[in-house]
């Protein structure tokens, strides 16, 4: 079990607290309807999913309920680093 | 009988005796004694028979490394745990111990014939011959390869213990309780630290416990780790995992070594949250391979010594050695001066220390160096051994009972592979050892590689004269693999020690190669001809030994198994004798039958009574959320597909909510209270994902917008009333609210109280008929309902469960998302455009909505299916097809999500996703069932009152 730091409590605690939540930094877009089918699709299905640094976002659920980003190597599971949510990519 | 109790030694309290029995037999052991000390004392050397040849096994080691000797133990109903090693179960009065894998017995049994036919069970044996003809499969492989195979027999009955778990957390968690586990301790004693130290036996000390030497040391240190305050000593506990950031699993079993058992938890499952860890899991004896090396009576040469100084038992009365490292010599040398013959140390090496040489002289054993053992005799147990110079010459004949193996050691690192730590080859000890961590952790002792054993020569198969395909010397015990096996997956082709070890199954038993894994992949580089680092290497995974499922559970079963939510008007629900659903984690009144009614005959007494006086239904496990602040309506404008803006304070709306991908995902009706406050519902299943979605949207793409969301799902009792005289049933307890039809109409929400209480009053209709929804604070929820029953007697108030709400939904054609959808529904296709918002620029899932795919024609949409045959009820799930007399497999074009026998119609109704369903109204559609097929024609989905007349009074 993984140990999360918020970094909104800016604590580190057991992974049981947080929900994971899909690839970061995929912004909704802000004119959907000018996209074309195939741009939006991307934004819906496309996921990097790559083997080492990934950007995700975690939820710290039960805790303070934030969502926030982390960069995480999916291939050691290491936390590189967690940021809160809209703070720039690292 | 070779086996014997020595009268003095050992660590057992020789005067506590204990009797036990095994395969029927009963023997005679001590306290302290293990399953295997006690029955080699008794001079039993027949353990059990093999996996795949049912050959007869005796002991290999002595500890949890044991490949052979698995056994069941018995303690009545529902208390069987097969496959327990005998060298880990602690012997107490009454012990029912049994062998396995023999039919009709241990010492006779019918499966050895596949030891005769062995030529027949080559490597990839399963692979290769069960793949044909198919029809076999059923009559003649799988029951035969059930009886011959598999590890022991699973309990039949519930298992009537139970199990606890905690977490703990502690600066240092050491692995292992030998000498070097222990040091690490003692170091630690002084400081802050908090400690945990685990060890898997009864006993601490590990591999002192076998040195007499070392009893004084273990003794002071023990009692100084008992007084340090800083420092937990976990016994009998096995580390079994180690997962991520220190996170390590054990298993503590806390009665099964108790003749009598309490009302005790029989294990306590550990989750250990450590800053640094320790491993100290000590080395593994390897075993030589050579033709006969599975008799029973050829065991680790360490072994042994163990029996002979832990438990005062000689493993047999003349003994021999092979060796290849120096360990087993002074292993024979303990044998020797505790008065056992040793007949013979066969050194596979030309040459040894002149100490031990020395040393073999003194105690008066004949030695013979450059030779190796060629073949064991004796079936059930070791008569004598052939040996034979390493050039084959020189072939002779020695009688012994016992033959020791000392192949040099392989640490331990299973933990430490877990943790994902990295493995440096050492060509010197012929072994992986521990080299950069990827935790805080480190190894110590014999795990790290450091020992002082001696040397040894690393050594892949013993030399022999035969010819080395008609032999059998085993490389892994417990899943019946030779070396020969190894030798021919290389010789079909596999390469890499990953296909070799699937191919030949080594190292894949429960014991996951302990022993073999090494021997295994020496005998695989050789017949590759490529160096052990260049074959590469299995991974290690949790968990190290075996673990009940009990364990791993805990409470988490039965009624704790997860929590069951109940509504503040559930007890009366029980106590009306209400028959319950669950729905998500809600336990829900499903229907309320009266002395001698089915379900059917409640749910259609419920529904008569909704349609022609007045229902009541407990209705609080609807999700409910708050959403409150400036930017209230334009949060959920954009969240739900309908426009909010506009909603006037006092009205309420049908919600629908898509994931982005434009299918609907969950619905409610929500009302504004106020210019910024809305009351949401939602699905009882849907609430908490609804509430996760919408504070992601608005914690991560509108931040900007001053909305706070909060759950008030248990914060409402809410009580439906439903049906024509519900209005004059409520009216009088009713204050603040005028419930006149036009002050008050459909789809409106009022606040002022009722029966004094503060309320929520919706006028909403899930039914159909004129309806309430009333919500009260939770606590005042069955006082209301009781009070409604009360007043309501006059008028044939009925209390209606899930079901009848179901059908009376069901007649009015509105969905159940999650049951009339499955997450590939989009609003058009469940006849649901009406609640789409043309005119709106954007909500969550618009876009998707013109994506090609969803505007495609064949999708399956929503419709109403009436059978031919009114009294024929459908099955929710029938597939649905178009031309029946087409040849099977057939072209399904849909399926039945909702059917129920509809007590207002008289008929049956159902609702169906069908390909292109909108446009075959009144077409002739065919659900093929057993015995039948039904006929049914598409309609509408709205079977009852179309027009809504009856809401509108
Ligand atoms: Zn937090």
């Amino acid at each position: 079990m993984l140990l999360i730091h918020c970094p909104y409590c800016d604590q580190q605690r057991a992974e049981i607290e947080f929900a994971y939540a899909g690839e970061a930094h995929i912004a909704r877009p802000l004119d959907p309807a000018a996209m074309s089918d195939e741009d939006w699709a991307r934004y819906l299905f496309i996921r990097s999913n790559p083997r080492g640094r990934h950007h995700e976002r975690w939820r710290h659920i039960h805790g303070c309920g934030r969502f926030f980003n982390a960069v995480r190597d999916t291939a050691t599971d290491k936390f590189e680093a967690t940021y809160q949510a809209g703070k720039p990519r690292r | 009988m070779s086996g014997l109790r020595l009268d003095h030694g050992g660590r057992m309290d020789r005067r506590r005796p204990v009797s036990f029995s095994f395969d029927g037999a009963t023997y005679q052991g001590f306290a302290g004694d293990t399953l295997a000390s006690a029955l080699l004392a008794n001079g039993v050397m027949l353990f059990g028979r093999s996996f795949k040849y049912h050959r007869p096994r005796g002991l290999l080691g002595a500890g949890s490394e044991e490949p052979n000797a698995l056994v069941s133990v018995s303690r009545g109903p529902g208390r069987h745990t097969p496959n327990l090693r005998a060298t880990g179960v602690e012997v107490y009065d009454g012990l029912v111990a049994t062998s396995q894998h023999r039919w009709p017995s241990l010492k006779t049994d019918l499966g050895a014939i596949n030891d005769r036919l062995g030529m027949f069970f080559p490597a990839g044996f399963y692979n290769k011959t069960f793949m044909w003809p198919r029809s076999f499969w059923d009559k003649l492989y799988e029951p035969v390869i059930r009886r011959m195979a598999g590890l022991g027999e699973a309990p039949s009955e519930e298992d009537p213990d139970h199990y606890a778990a905690t977490y703990a957390h502690c600066d240092l968690l050491i692995v292992g309780a030998g000498p070097a586990g222990i040091d690490a301790a003692l170091e630690a004693s002084g400081t802050a630290k908090r400690v945990i130290l685990i060890d898997e036996q009864d006993e601490a000390g590990g591999g002192a416990l076998a040195d007499p030497a070392l009893w004084p040391w273990l003794q002071e240190s023990l009692k100084d780790l008992a007084a340090a305050p800083n420092i937990t000593v976990l016994r009998r506990t096995t580390a079994f995992g180690y997962y991520h950031d220190n996170f390590i699993g054990a298993v503590e079993r806390l009665t099964d070594h108790l003749a009598q058992i309490g009302d005790g938890a029989r294990e306590k499952l550990w989750r250990i949250r450590a800053g640094e860890v320790i491993l100290a899991q000590g080395a593994i004896e390897r075993p030589l391979v050579f033709a006969g090396n599975d008799v029973p009576g050829v065991m680790l040469a360490s072994a042994a010594r163990t029996y002979l100084h832990r438990y005062g038992v000689a493993v047999g009365k003349s003994v021999a050695l092979v060796a290849a490292h120096d360990s087993g010599w002074q292993d024979v040398f303990a044998l020797a001066r505790a008065g056992v013959i040793v007949a013979a140390i066969i050194e596979v090496r030309d040459r040894v220390a002149a100490a031990l040489l020395a040393e073999a002289e003194v105690l008066g054993i004949p030695v013979k160096l450059g030779h190796s053992v060629i073949d064991v005799h004796g079936r059930l147990a070791v008569k004598g051994i052939t040996i034979a110079r390493n050039d084959h010459s020189g072939a002779a004949r020695i009688t012994c009972d016992a033959l020791l193996m000392a192949g040099g050691w392989t640490p331990c690192v299973h933990l430490w592979s877990h943790s994902k730590g990295s493995l440096a080859w050492d060509d010197a000890l012929g072994a992986y050892v521990p080299d950069q961590p990827n935790e805080k952790v480190r190894c110590v002792g014999a795990c790290s590689g450091k020992w002082n054993f001696g040397s040894g020569l690393v050594i892949d198969a013993l030399p022999t004269p035969r010819d080395q395909h008609r032999i059998k010397a085993f490389v892994d015990f417990q899943n019946d693999v030779t070396a020969k096996d190894i030798t021919l997956a290389v010789r079909e082709g596999f390469k890499s020690i990953e296909h070799i070890k699937r191919y030949t199954t080594t190292g894949m038993a429960t014991d996951q190669g302990k022993t073999s894994n090494l021997n295994g992949l020496q005998i695989a580089s050789q017949a590759l001809g490529r160096h052990v680092t260049e074959v590469g290497l299995t991974t290690f995974r949790p968990p190290y030994t075996p673990q009940t499922f009990g364990a791993l559970a805990g409470h988490a079963k039965d009624d704790l198994f997860q929590p069951t939510r109940k509504t503040a008007i559930d007890g009366w629900a029980e106590e009306h004798g209400a028959v319950f659903e669950l729905v998500a984690q809600w336990r829900r009144a499903r229907y309320f039958p009266q002395a001698g009614e089915d379900m059917l005959a409640a749910v259609n007494r419920e529904c008569r009574a909704v349609r022609s006086a007045v229902g009541i239904f407990d209705a609080s496990t609807l999700g409910k959320i708050e959403v409150v602040g400036p930017d209230a309506a334009e949060f959920l404008n954009r969240m739900y597909t309908n426009p909010w803006k506009a909603l006037e304070p006092g009205r309420c709306r049908y919600g629908l909510l898509l994931k982005e991908d434009g299918f609907i995902t969950d619905d409610g009706v929500s009302a504004r209270l106020a210019p910024d406050r809305f009351h949401l519902t939602t699905t009882t299943g849907g609430a908490a994902r609804v509430l996760n979605t919408m504070e992601d949207y608005l914690q991560t793409e509108w931040p900007d917008l001053d909305v706070w969301l909060t759950s008030t799902t248990e914060q409402w009792a809410v009580i439906a009333l439903q049906g024509p005289l519900a209005r004059k049933l409520l009216e009088p307890l009713v204050a603040g609210i005028d419930l006149a039809g036009d002050a008050f109409p459909h789809m409106a929400i009022r606040e002022g109280t009722v029966c004094g209480v503060p309320a929520r009053l919706f006028r909403v209709s899930f039914t159909g008929e004129l309806g309430f929804e009333i919500n009260v604070p939770a606590a005042y929820g069955r006082a209301l309902w009781e009070r409604l029953m009360t007043d309501g007697a006059a008028c044939g108030i009925t209390p209606y469960g899930t079901e009848a709400m179901h059908v009376l939904r069901a007649e009015k054609g509105f969905i159940i998302v999650g049951q009339d959808t499955d997450g590939t529904v989009t609003p058009n296709d469940a006849g649901l455009d009406w609640a789409v918002g043309k005119k709106k620029p954007d909500f969550v899932g618009r876009r998707s909505l013109s994506r090609p795919d969803i505007v495609a024609p064949g999708r399956k949409q929503l419709v109403g299916l009436l059978t031919d045959d009114p009294a024929v009820v459908l099955e929710e799930g029938a597939q649905i097809v178009a031309d029946p007399a087409q040849s099977i497999p057939m072209k399904m074009i849909g399926h039945v999500t909702s059917a129920y026998w509809s007590e207002t119609l008289g008929r049956s109704i159902a609702l169906a996703l069908v390909a292109g369903g909108h446009a075959r109204l009144g077409e002739t559609l065919y659900l093929p069932m057993p015995g039948q097929v039904v006929r049914a024609k598409v309609s509408g989905m709205v079977f009852f009152d179309p027009a809504g007349a009856r809401l509108n009074v």
